[in-house]
């Protein structure tokens, strides 16, 4: 793992666009943890007198209908943002890359029933999918992040369960079946090593469209309950004053751009150093 | 290819027969009673019990599930728990507008991006290049809502191009192409953004292979090299990926019909789900899934016109 982390830091040090992603996510994981010591008000807090101002220099980003400053709520919107990223690749990951392993190491029946699972998933455009659970869950960021990282288990099935087939029969692992490992250790300690490479720069990726996905779920309404800030229930809440005060949607909406924007960088960036097929291209193209 | 196709539809016949049980089973275990949902806390129990019989709620599940199955398969939807109205008639009625988006934000894509992924590719490591990857990966990491926002703000409310609602029952030709604009473009230029990216990768691998250098080398001009001979080759990668990109424009349409106020299957889906419109749910969320199956079964069964390669099994 340590090699991997090494490689990682690599790329991030070569590639540009891999570097500026790389100190986005850092200022936004920074902008989370230290929400409550740089908001300048507190997220909740109203001052009438200011409801709809534009940027000025009380208020830098504007105020909403009830006076709350919109540069606080975005602070504290990239808290939802970033827990719902990372705690539903966890979910899609620790759910999905077992099974992909299992079919793609056992075969056979189990192997065309998982199979079929998953082209019964892939049917549904994922934020259905989300949609739906989160029907079934009710809203919350726990139950967002759940239901979003569910909805993306199917994809990481697909992505465990190929480079398995590919590895299931080279000489090492045979070697350590004939030595007595039981399936799982092989699985586990064998064969996932080596397609960690792909679910890392899934994972990344993911952490972008789980973002966006959240925004999306709380524009419509289904995601993090107001008045708890969400980046999505601050666009929607621009959307429905969009006349007097554009500024509500637009900002709200800029942090949400460039937060998916940065996690896709890095994870472009590490696709190009893992995928063997680009890497000679670019050697060969020059 | 015949023996093929006939595989491939009953494949997605299996996958649709199982979308349907999983959406009715998931309306099952909604933890709120829809009797109650729909007549309030304070109805009698005489009327909940009258509404449950009406819409079949106090039949065995499995009886629920059969019905629900046979009348799906002869394409009746069930009729609305809030308007009482046949729900297939409701869809029909509004699958036009939800098409003409994906139709349009799709031709927005493929013109787009296919011309310009080519550029990029052709054009590796210059300006050219630098700038449509930098646009690419900023379209593909823009949400659609969001970009529908965007564009509302400049050419609705700045510049006044277009109108803020977009409600289209009636009108000439023109007048849905203009009110289309918007949605379209927000949902189109995204997918763009995948597209290029997608035929800028295809193409670079493509220029790579042996029959491109030996076309260079018997001085087939450049453009029909990449035009005639590579364009055709990636076609297939690029082709299928506007075709899986169905469920994520449909998807995107929820969005997008909320944000620009178009009425569409979006639209109808959200309001159903405010109301708790259980029924209208399930047909919706089956109705959704079944276009993409659908669309799906399609781009694999084109694959031969664009491939004469291509030999099903």
């Amino acid at each position: 793992m340590s090699t991997l982390v090494g490689d990682v830091w690599t790329v991030l040090k070569q590639d540009k666009t891999a570097l500026i992603g790389f100190f986005i996510i850092l200022g936004l994981v920074a902008t989370a943890l230290f929400a409550p010591y740089i908001s300048p008000y507190g997220y909740s807090e109203q001052h009438i007198a200011h409801a709809f101002k534009g940027p000025s220099p009380l208020f830098w980003l504007g105020t909403d209908e009830f006076g709350r400053d919109l540069l606080t709520r975005m602070i504290w919107g990239s808290r939802p943002a970033l827990l719902v990223g990372v705690l539903s690749v966890m979910v899609s990951v620790s759910i999905g890359v077992p099974i992909g392993l299992m079919a793609g190491y056992k075969l056979g029946v189990l192997d065309r029933i998982i199979s079929w699972f998953v082209d019964v998933a892939l049917s549904f455009p994922s934020i259905l999918l989300g949609l739906m659970i989160v029907i079934l869950l009710g809203p919350g960021v726990l139950n967002v992040a759940f239901a979003i990282g569910i909805s993306h288990v199917p994809q990481y099935v697909r992505l465990a369960r190929g480079p398995t087939m590919s590895v299931r029969n080279l000489d090492f692992v045979r070697a350590s079946k004939a030595l007595g490992a039981t399936d799982a250790r092989i699985a586990f300690s064998h064969i996932l090593p080596n397609i960690i490479g792909p679910i890392i720069i899934m994972g990344t990726l993911s952490i972008a469209g789980a973002i966006r996905m959240e925004a999306s779920l709380s524009f419509l309404g289904f995601g993090v309950n107001p008045p708890t800030p969400s980046w999505g229930n601050l666009i929607r809440d621009g959307v429905d004053n969009i006349l007097q005060s554009p500024w509500m949607a637009l900002f709200p909406g800029l942090a949400l751009t460039f937060s998916v924007l940065a996690f896709n960088m890095v994870g472009d960036s590490l696709r190009d150093m893992f995928d063997p097929r680009i890497m000679m291209g670019k050697e060969k193209m020059g | 290819m015949k023996q093929y196709a006939i595989k491939r539809i009953l494949t997605s016949v299996t996958i649709m027969w199982a979308v349907a049980t999983i959406v009715f089973v998931a309306m099952r275990v909604v933890p709120s009673d829809p009797a109650i949902v729909v007549l309030g806390d304070h109805a009698s129990e005489q009327a909940l019990r009258a509404f449950r019989e009406e819409m079949g709620l106090d039949r065995p599940l499995l009886e629920q599930y059969l019905e629900f199955i046979t009348r799906l398969a002869r394409g009746d939807l069930g009729r609305s728990m809030i308007t009482n109205q046949p729900i297939a008639a409701q869809i029909w009625s509004l699958f036009p507008y939800t098409l003409n988006l994906a139709i349009g934000s799709m031709l927005i894509g493929a013109f787009l991006g296919i011309p310009l992924g080519v550029w990029a590719a052709i054009r590796k490591n210059t300006a050219i290049d630098y700038v449509s990857r930098v646009v690419a990966l900023a379209g593909f990491s823009f949400p659609a809502f969001y970009l529908g926002v965007v564009l509302l703000l400049i050419f609705s409310i700045k510049l006044g191009w277009f109108p803020i609602l977009h409600q289209v029952r009636t009108g000439t030709l023109f007048e849905h192409i203009y009110k289309l604009t918007l949605p379209a473009l927000s949902l189109g230029l995204i997918q763009a953004s995948y597209v290029t990216r997608l035929t800028r990768s295809s193409m670079l691998e493509a220029l790579n292979e042996d029959w491109v250098r030996t076309a260079f080398a018997k001085g087939v001009r450049p453009r029909d090299v990449y035009f005639k001979h590579v364009l055709k080759n990636i076609m297939i990668p690029v082709v299928t990926a506007i075709g899986l990109y169905t469920g994520t424009i449909l998807g995107g349409a929820i969005l997008t019909e909320t944000v620009i106020n178009r009425p569409g299957l979006g639209k109808l889906l959200l309001g159903a789900i405010a109301q708790r419109d259980y029924n209208l749910i399930q047909s919706g969320l089956v109705v959704f899934a079944f276009i993409v199956v659908v669309v799906n079964l399609v781009v694999d069964l084109t694959y031969s016109l664009f491939d004469p390669r291509v030999k099903y099994e």
